[in-house]
């Protein structure tokens, strides 16, 4: 058990790319941290580099107390589970969960308590004899993390571990995740590009976008508050709408949206916006934020025209997919409703939920 | 070995595994009469000229044939003859203990090749070309390069003597209890830098999650390919072997050109037997019984691959 | 720290020696052949292949080429290096021809007894020559062609055959069936999508398998020793004849000369396509 800190941490490549620009993160013991961004974000990078498996261009990372820049990864006394999990496929199940131990000569009995251990709690004792090749993908996954757990090592990572899922394993796998980490309670840092699975596992998510931290922070508060547009854009589904706006103030400040609506703020936000009066910004507004008027509307909800382009029902909920000066929208009705391409529908904006992006900095304000 | 080795089998593998594989349901194919006539040559030639050849051998092995074939049956007397003739029993050995010996060296020196280019040295692209090169030249040219470096008058102990000791002595290529061991020389020189590319293609296709789990495992490297690296390619290794064994099986042009088969028949090898017997001493029907024992250990070899690889791929 | 790296270096300086030595061993066979034939005549007497000329001269290349005696005749290699030329040529051509064409059929048609067929192949490549070599005599004869450029041909492609077959096939079987479906639809037949769509495909195959066929081909004996007759022995035959032909003096010059005169072509070869060359020799064999 052990805390990981990584600080002003940078990697460079041959050329002076980086992919990893100066990061800082501290991550507390028994924390579940999932590192999530687009591919190329620099977050496996991140990962490989507390593994070991990488250099440390600049800065330091500390796992437990100690520096470990120039350890190599057999003394860092971490476990890892791979994409492909890397299995041995020529040894056992048993032998693969055995073999980084017999390796440290650990005794015989000892490896077995392990790997019973390991095997029980993640449910494959009865696979201990077969070979990789005769599991599906969900127990290869098992034996993956069990080869980690019977290292009992201070830190967890998992490096995109339930991309080769189909969907459906893959939910039931992260929850299999979740509640082995609830059980040995390991330090545990997490990569995935899939920001569901960054938002269902994590105590913190952090997003990362060319080689720097966006945002830090619990999963809801990374929902209801993004820092940046692009958090703002990659957490959630279907994202948020963005609309290029300004702010104006003809008899109370709004927001007026490039095909001349206009819709006011709450007063409670006043003061916040006023700044930023007559600059360019843009409106974020979730598509659950925007949804078919009602006969009773809560306060500081506005309405507006949209003629529908694209509907998809979804069973629970319906998508509806217009424009408004060219830029697509996406709204969530009720299922009920009877809704035709072609059709001017009139919705409500729940302003209480929108954001405002100042342009000019890519910042939420 | 045959200079053809240096060409043939490397296509089979791979047909095997699709052979197997239930490709030809996902997408059938449609039935033409253009596609069927086009390989009628090919069946002929096979059926004709490889089959019908290999039957006609297997039975004139079963006659008294000598000079022309005669075609009246005489059950095993060439075989009879063949076991009993001490220059069959001397090249019938030396197939085992060339074939033994080149094996060992050949996967020995390649895989350790392999292993050590796969380490990420630098100019990788200038060693290997210098440790493939003898595989573009002859067996012939192979063989008289050998012959002339182990030659006593000539190669190294000529040489050795000349720099100040003047009884060294390195003469295996002409004595009888030695000479055979000579080819291996060759041979491993001729085959090896194969062996390491077909490795290294292996060591290369070795998903790179693999090594860093051995990494994160607390692997040392050498341990890493003794005991998950090299285990992982077992298969690929295996047809290294079988196509080894299948050049020995075949080895003529090497003997020819490096010792003749000789001193005596002391170095002599199945495949240059067999020739021998046919051109030289007019002796098909022996000969044939020695071309069957050939066929018979090609067989031996490719029948347990070739049901180990279907077994393997299903 | 410093221990470990210095453990690595070590490992590493270890790596580089075992390389260069092995290299080392590797070009010596070389090396001693061409040094050795760049001696005159006074130096290949009482000599050691290891000592490099004292005197450069070029002259027993000329002789190899020219007048050096092979059996009874006196006319050095030219005329056997001619030989094999003319016989290389249309082999390796009808050879890799017919290869893709029998690939073509048997990866994206359905044809009765395909399986058969490949299996056929399969253990012809296997089959040791000798098994089939005085029956094929026997046919040639026959035929009327025995001993001539014709029958040595014939018995390259022959033994070709297999090998090149299967090679297309598994090149062929990567090209997805649905390319030939539409041309199909487009309205061509077997042929014209052999012609206008699989050939064009195969542009890097073609190249080789006409490597490895040149190679082989040019570097074989056994074949041209039966097959050829007497006036079309390839240079690997006369190389051997002009090695084991001694008029009192062994000519060392004149035979290294001669050797690597008839390595050169498929060394060149090597030389200018390393990677073709590199990825014929391992096809297949590493897809298992």
């Amino acid at each position: 058990m052990a805390q990981v800190s990584i600080r002003k941490v940078v990697k460079a490549y041959e050329g002076n790319v980086q992919a990893v620009k100066g990061i800082d993160l501290e991550i507390a013991d028994e924390e579940f941290v999932v590192l999530v961004g687009p591919s190329g974000c620099g977050k496996s990078t991140t990962l490989r580099m507390i593994a070991g498996l990488e250099e440390i261009t600049g800065g330091e990372i500390w796992i437990g107390g100690d520096v470990v820049n120039d350890v190599p990864p057999r003394d860092r006394d971490i476990a890892m589970v791979f994409q492909n999990y890397a299995l041995y496929p020529h040894m056992s199940v048993f032998d693969n969960m055995a073999f980084g131990l017999k390796l440290r000569k650990f005794s015989k009995e000892e490896i077995k308590k392990r790997v019973d251990e390991a095997a029980r709690i993640l449910d494959i004792q009865m696979l201990l004899e077969r070979k990789p090749k005769a599991l599906s993908g969900g127990q290869r996954q098992r034996v993956a993390m069990g080869r980690a757990i019977v290292r009992n090592p201070k830190v967890f990572l998992f490096d995109e571990p339930l991309s080769n899922l189909d969907a459906k394993l893959r939910v039931q796998m992260r929850t299999e995740i979740k509640k082995v980490h609830q059980t040995v309670r390991t330090t545990t840092v997490y990569v995935t590009h899939d920001q569901v699975e960054a938002m269902t596992l994590a105590d913190r998510v952090v997003v990362m976008n060319h080689g720097v931290i966006e945002q830090v922070g619990p999963p809801q508060e990374l929902y209801h508050n993004p820092a940046t547009r692009f958090v703002a854009g990659f957490i959630g589904s279907p994202a948020m709408n963005f609309l290029s706006a300004q702010i104006t103030d003809n008899g109370g400040l709004a927001v007026e949206l490039a095909d001349g609506a206009k819709l006011a703020i709450p007063p409670q936000r006043r003061d916040r916006y006023a700044p930023y009066k007559g600059k360019k910004v843009t409106l974020g507004l979730r598509p659950e934020h925007l949804t078919e008027t009602q006969d009773q509307e809560k306060p500081n909800v506005v309405q507006m025209d949209a003629l529908v382009d694209v509907v998809e029902p979804m069973g629970m909920e319906t998508m509806v997919h217009f424009f408004v000066r060219g830029e697509p929208v996406c709204a969530r009705v009720d299922p009920n409703l009877v809704i035709k391409p072609e059709q001017t529908l009139r919705l409500a904006a729940d302003m209480n939920n929108m954001h405002i992006i100042d342009d000019a900095t890519g910042k939420v304000v | 070995m045959d200079d053809a080795v240096a060409r043939e089998p490397r296509a089979l593998t791979g047909t095997l595994a699709e052979r197997s594989t239930p490709r030809r349901a996902a997408s059938p194919r449609v039935r033409e009469v253009a596609a069927r006539l086009a390989l009628v040559p090919t069946v002929l030639v096979m059926a004709v000229c490889f089959y019908g050849s290999i039957v006609w051998t297997v039975y004139i092995s079963m006659t008294r044939s000598s000079m022309l074939p005669e075609y009246g049956f005489a059950g095993l007397f060439q075989y009879n003859r063949l076991f009993n003739s001490l220059s069959w029993q001397t090249t019938f050995d030396n197939m085992f203990i060339f074939g033994f010996l080149d094996v060992v060296g050949t996967l020995g020196v390649g895989i350790l090749l392999a292993v050590v280019v796969d380490r990420h040295v630098r100019f990788e692209s200038l060693f290997r070309t210098i440790l493939l090169y003898p595989l573009a030249l002859s067996f012939i040219v192979t063989g008289l390069a050998w012959q002339w470096i182990l030659s006593p008058t000539i190669g190294i102990e000529h040489f050795v003597r000349g720099l100040g000791f003047p009884h060294f002595v390195f003469d295996w290529i002409t004595q009888p209890e030695t000479s055979i061991y000579t080819l291996v020389f060759a041979g491993v020189w001729h085959q090896s830098g194969f062996i390491m590319v077909v490795i290294l293609a292996g060591l290369r296709g070795i998903d790179p999650e693999i090594w860093r789990a051995t990494r994160v495992d607390g692997i040392p490297v050498w341990r890493a390919y003794v005991s998950v690296i090299l285990p992982m390619l077992r298969p690929l290794i295996v047809t290294c072997i079988v196509l080894i064994v299948i050049a020995v099986v075949k080895s003529y042009d090497l003997v020819v050109a490096m010792t003749g088969g000789g001193p005596g028949f002391s170095s002599d090898l199945p495949a240059k037997f067999v020739i021998d017997y046919v051109f030289q001493r007019a002796n098909i029907g022996e000969a044939s019984a020695a071309a069957v024992i050939m066929l018979g250990s090609v067989i031996a070899i490719m029948g347990p691959y070739l049901h180990f690889e279907m077994v393997r791929k299903r | 720290m410093a221990a470990a790296t210095n453990q690595a270096r070590i490992g590493r300086i270890g790596l580089y020696a075992f390389l260069v030595t092995t290299c080392l061993f590797f070009s010596i066979p070389l090396l001693v052949v061409i040094s050795t034939s760049f001696k005159p005549l006074s130096e290949v007497r009482d000599f050691s292949v290891f000592q490099l000329p004292a005197q450069m001269t070029a002259a027993a290349w000329g002789k190899a080429w020219q007048s050096a005696c092979t059996g009874t005749e006196c006319a050095g290699l030219h005329i056997a290096f001619w030989n094999s030329v003319r016989i290389v040529i249309p082999s390796v051509i009808i050879s890799v021809l017919v290869g893709s064409l029998n690939g073509y059929a048997l990866s994206h048609w359905r044809v009765r007894g395909a399986d058969t067929l490949m299996l056929a192949l399969i253990l012809g490549a296997f089959i040791p020559y000798q098994v089939i070599i005085f029956p094929l005599v026997k046919i040639f004869s026959t035929v009327g062609i025995f001993g001539s450029v014709a029958c040595i041909i014939a018995v390259h492609v022959l033994f070709g055959l297999p090998v090149m077959t299967l090679l297309f096939r598994n090149f062929y079987v990567g090209i997805p069936n649905e390319l030939v479906k539409a041309a199909r639809v487009d309205g061509a037949g077997f042929w014209r999508i052999f012609l206008f769509i699989i050939l064009p495909l195969s542009v890097n195959m073609l190249i080789v398998a006409a490597i490895l066929q040149t190679t082989g081909i040019w570097n074989d004996y056994l074949f041209g020793l039966i097959f050829a007759g007497h006036n079309n022995t390839p240079m690997t035959v006369e190389l051997m004849e002009l090695a084991t032909t001694s008029t009192g003096v062994v000519e060392y010059n004149v035979s290294t000369a001669a050797a690597l005169l008839t390595a050169l072509p498929p060394l060149l070869l090597y030389f200018f396509s390393g990677r073709y060359f590199v990825r014929g020799i391992t096809a297949g064999a590493v897809k298992g």
